[in-house]
């Protein structure tokens, strides 16, 4: 299979060729402000170095941060308004508590609370008013909300009242859009509803972005699916991308990883990321990211849906050194490297220019230094990459750490007592990563054990319905194994009850042979 | 020292709020639900007066106000805001006595921002004292106990509605009761409890414990990594060590977190290993096996790049700190408090031996 992996990052837009052997051809461009002629460029020469024709390609597989960035600029953010299902709970924390004012203005702030929501224990705290549901819907589109988003308390524990609250209004309403907030966040009501807002706001864009991918492929010539990579390294079609949007935030340290983790054939280590600004830093268990456990701030909102756990220092290709206090970052020339740096006849010494200095790399025409400082400031950049690649280790256990991105050349040999490795094709890790994603099926759900039946019994009937899930998402049968999978007991209800909850994965299925 | 607190508005609860993570010594829960819920408060009365209590009658009851319940329950399902009135009035009706202020039980965590709501939402003045000067793991770890006060009779009420009121025959058994009732309610309630009057109570309190959490957070945003240091001159500690966390062993244990981390000394201190035992706060900390500091003395760790404090729950492998030692209120040094607070309580075999501060 042949397949195109890209990934479109805040300065450069990747692009890789790769077949069953593995690498075919890449190519690197600037990021446009369109991102789409960016990429467009990408795929195009790649294609070219990799002598393949349009018509061969398999599959596009897409990480891209316009979603995350949006919500950064705060630009292209719809209408939101929100229905928490909690009284006569949580009065005392409404929602948007704790948001940036502007980012709240830009979504309209509006909300309501209605009764219902459960107990840790899945005891009813209140039943859901379902008349009370509907008013507030009729009430939050009168106030010029587009787009709902619904939370509930505990709906970790039961999803059931969030489900039949979606049900009835999007029988009420049938074009209305609506996110509920079990799916995609964690525990902690704010941080997932928080999460569910954001959703609902990038929706109308994730359609107008994957609208514009369909136009690309069709100015392209390409046949073949357009796949988008998510957080936890895996694919979703792009319908999903049109409901789910924040699924793909986190999706350009993760293709680093995963891409690091195939080039070096390493399943667990470090893998540190340089980029011209900043530097990530994440720890790869059995090939995929380790997921963070605690709320991550995006765009200074505190949010719980499942995000790799990276540290990310302002320290890259483009940091500018002062001399004075000795210090490298975080400010940064950023794209601007090639104009603005001394090895590219610039006139700003950056962490490029006194690796070009060192001799761990060579770039740019014009010679740097001397600098009779050269020692201390290596030191200092070395300190500083160190730092984080201490704070991002999970025990003192030696391991492996692979270094990919364009600034992987500043880094010295060695880092907490570490090798650094570099493996081929440092430069184009993170398309890599989108171009082996796999695919994925969740599946979760309250089992009552009966007579004669066993745990095992139980979790293989969840199993089954998360294989049934990767296969309709593209997945092929006879490669699925399991990612993850987590049993609780709920003791509230007579009987034995389990809450399941399993996600299995699998290699894309060939065009042709997806189940659809 | 700077001057008391008289008010308190939003930006000066976000400095209690850190300030009273340091007050935490690694325990108390987060105070981040407790400072929005106090924010919405405030949003829409503008401030909360702040007294001393010499300035209180003899005969006034100053109630104190505090949440109950696991951390996990805390973040999924806050409070309706009509519990604390429901509160005041039980208690009030119990008691036959009008309350006059609002006090904060601990200092450090979760629990130094409820009782600002309830003084926010009671049009209530609150005491600049604490019955703890920090955080401790159990119910009956507050100064009053010592002073003979009895923590009931006690009050709790739920999100729903719910409410009771109990007395029990020692401040354990309440403990276990409030516990009980708490599970019951669905893991989560605000409570009153430890109601006392001014005049006897005051020379068991802890004064000015709300100025000192508002001051340690300034020093906090004006110091970032380099706050340890202030703190230790400013409040007559030590910063003990300076470290990288090379070992984090956690366990649950009759629901407290039990643990032990292990710092590679750095800087001044490279060369040298670090050993802090915890249950819930920071406990006891030893150099090369020699002790340098215990309970009931407050051990924070404070993260060497960003000066912030760092919970026993939140603290993780990798990370930079310096660790700081701050002497408790004198009125945990007698041999009483030792017995209930100090080291061999908690199981660490060493008598207690007062910081050794910079004075």
């Amino acid at each position: 299979m042949i397949r195109i992996g890209v990934d479109v990052g805040g300065t450069n837009t990747d692009a890789v060729l790769m077949d069953l052997t593995g690498f075919r051809a890449g190519s690197k461009q600037l990021t446009t402000p369109d991102i789409i002629s960016g990429v467009k460029n990408a795929i195009s020469e790649t294609l070219t170095n990799s002598g393949e024709t349009v018509s061969d390609i398999d599959v596009l597989m897409i990480g891209t941060t316009h979603f995350v960035n949006a919500l950064v600029r705060r630009s292209d953010l719809e209408r939101t308004g929100v229905i928490r299902i909690c009284l006569p709970s949580g009065a005392s924390i409404p929602p948007f508590s704790d948001w940036p004012d502007a980012l709240t203005r830009a979504m309209g702030g509006k909300f309501r609370l209605i009764h219902g929501g459960y107990e840790m224990d899945g005891r009813e705290i209140a039943p859901l008013d379902e008349v009370e549901l509907l008013q507030a819907v009729r009430e939050l589109l009168d106030e010029g909300v587009t787009q709902i988003a619904l939370s509930s308390v505990f709906s970790i524990v039961r999803a059931d009242m969030e489900e039949r609250a979606y049900d009835l209004i999007t029988r009420a309403h049938p074009d209305l859009s609506v996110t509920k907030s079990s799916d995609i966040g964690r525990l902690g009501l704010l941080a997932r509803e928080n999460a569910a807002i954001i959703n609902s706001a990038l929706r109308p864009l994730a359609e107008k972005v994957v609208h514009s991918f369909e136009l690309l492929s069709a100015e392209l010539n390409l046949k073949c699916p357009v796949y988008f990579t998510k957080n936890d390294g895996t694919l979703i079609s792009a319908d999903q991308v049109m409901q789910l949007p924040v699924l793909t935030f986190a999706c350009g340290p993760t293709n680093s990883m995963r891409g690091a983790a195939f080039l070096t054939g390493i399943k667990d280590g470090l893998v540190v990321d340089v980029g011209g600004t900043t530097m990530d830093v994440g720890e790869i268990q059995n090939g995929f990211p380790r997921p963070a456990g605690t709320a991550v701030s995006v765009a200074d909102v505190q949010t719980n849906f499942s995000m790799p756990d990276v540290i990310s220092i302002g320290l890259g290709g483009g940091s500018i050194i002062n001399r004075h206090a000795q210090t490298v970052g975080p400010d940064s020339v950023g794209h601007l490297l090639t104009s603005k740096a001394i090895a590219f006849g610039g006139t700003v010494l950056t962490a490029s220019d006194i690796a070009v200095a060192s001799g761990r790399t060579q770039m740019g025409d014009k010679p740097v230094g001397p600098l009779n400082d050269l020692p201390q400031l290596l030191l200092a950049l070395d300190q500083k990459a160190a730092d984080a690649i201490a704070r991002s280790r999970t025990s003192n256990k030696s391991t492996q750490l692979v270094a990919v991105g364009g600034g992987a050349v500043l880094l010295p040999d060695e880092l907490d007592g570490l090798p650094v490795l570099r493996p081929h094709h440092y430069d184009l890790a993170n398309a890599i990563g989108a171009a082996i994603a796999q695919v994925s099926g969740e599946a979760s759900s309250v089992v009552t054990i009966e007579e004669g039946m066993t745990r095992e019994d139980a979790i293989k009937s969840i199993v089954a319905n998360a294989e049934n899930t990767a296969v309709r998402n593209g997945a092929d049968p006879t490669t699925l194994q399991i990612l993850s999978q987590s049993d609780m007991p709920l003791g509230y209800l007579p009987g034995n009850n389990l809450a399941i909850s399993v996600t299995v994965i699998g290699d894309l299925a060939m065009v042709g042979q997806t189940n659809e | 020292m700077n001057k008391p607190l008289q008010k308190v508005d939003r930006h000066d609860l976000a400095l209690i709020a850190k300030g009273s993570a340091i007050l935490g010594a690694g325990g108390g829960g987060d105070p981040y639900i407790g400072r929005l819920m106090v924010q919405q408060m405030l949003s829409e009365r503008h401030s909360v007066d702040v007294v001393q209590i010499e300035d209180l009658a003899k005969d006034a009851l100053i109630l104190p106000i505090a949440m109950m319940g696991a951390p996990q329950v805390t973040q999924e399902k806050f409070p309706s805001g009509k519990e604390i009135p429901k509160l005041i009035e039980m208690m009030e009706r119990l008691l036959q006595q009008k309350v006059e202020a609002i006090l904060c039980i601990e200092a450090g965590g979760l629990n130094s921002t409820i009782p600002f709501i309830a003084a926010a939402q009671m049009g209530l003045p609150i005491v600049d004292a604490d019955a703890m000067g920090r955080a401790f793991p159990e119910l009956q770890m507050v100064t009053l106990t010592l002073g003979g006060m009895n923590a009931t009779p006690m009050a709790i009420v739920d999100d729903k509605g719910n409410a009771a009121t109990f007395e029990a025959i020692s401040n354990v058994w309440s403990e276990k009761i409030a516990r009980a009732l708490t599970i019951e309610m669905g893991g989560g309630a605000m409570v009153s409890l430890y109601p006392i009057i001014a005049g006897p109570s005051s020379p068991y309190l802890i004064k000015g414990s709300l100025s000192m959490a508002h001051r340690m957070g300034q020093i906090l945003d004006a110091n970032g990594g380099a706050a340890a240091q202030v703190l230790a001159e400013t409040f007559n500690g030590l910063v003990l060590f300076t470290g990288r966390v090379r070992d984090v062993e956690r366990r649950s244990d009759g629901g407290f977190t039990r643990g032990e981390l292990i710092l590679e000394g750095q800087e001044a201190f490279s060369s040298k290993k670090l050993n802090l035992s915890f249950q819930n706060e920071f406990l006891a900390a030893r150099i090369d096996h020699e002790y340098v500091a215990t309970t009931p003395d407050l051990i924070t760790l404070l993260d060497a790049n960003t000066g912030m404090p760092i919970t026993t729950e939140l603290v993780k492998y990798g990370l930079s700190v310096h660790v700081l030692g701050l002497p408790c209120a004198p009125i945990w040094q007698s041999d009483e408090a030792i017995d209930m607070v100090g080291p061999r309580y908690f199981g660490i075999d060493v008598d207690y031996q007062p910081l050794a501060g910079n004075s």
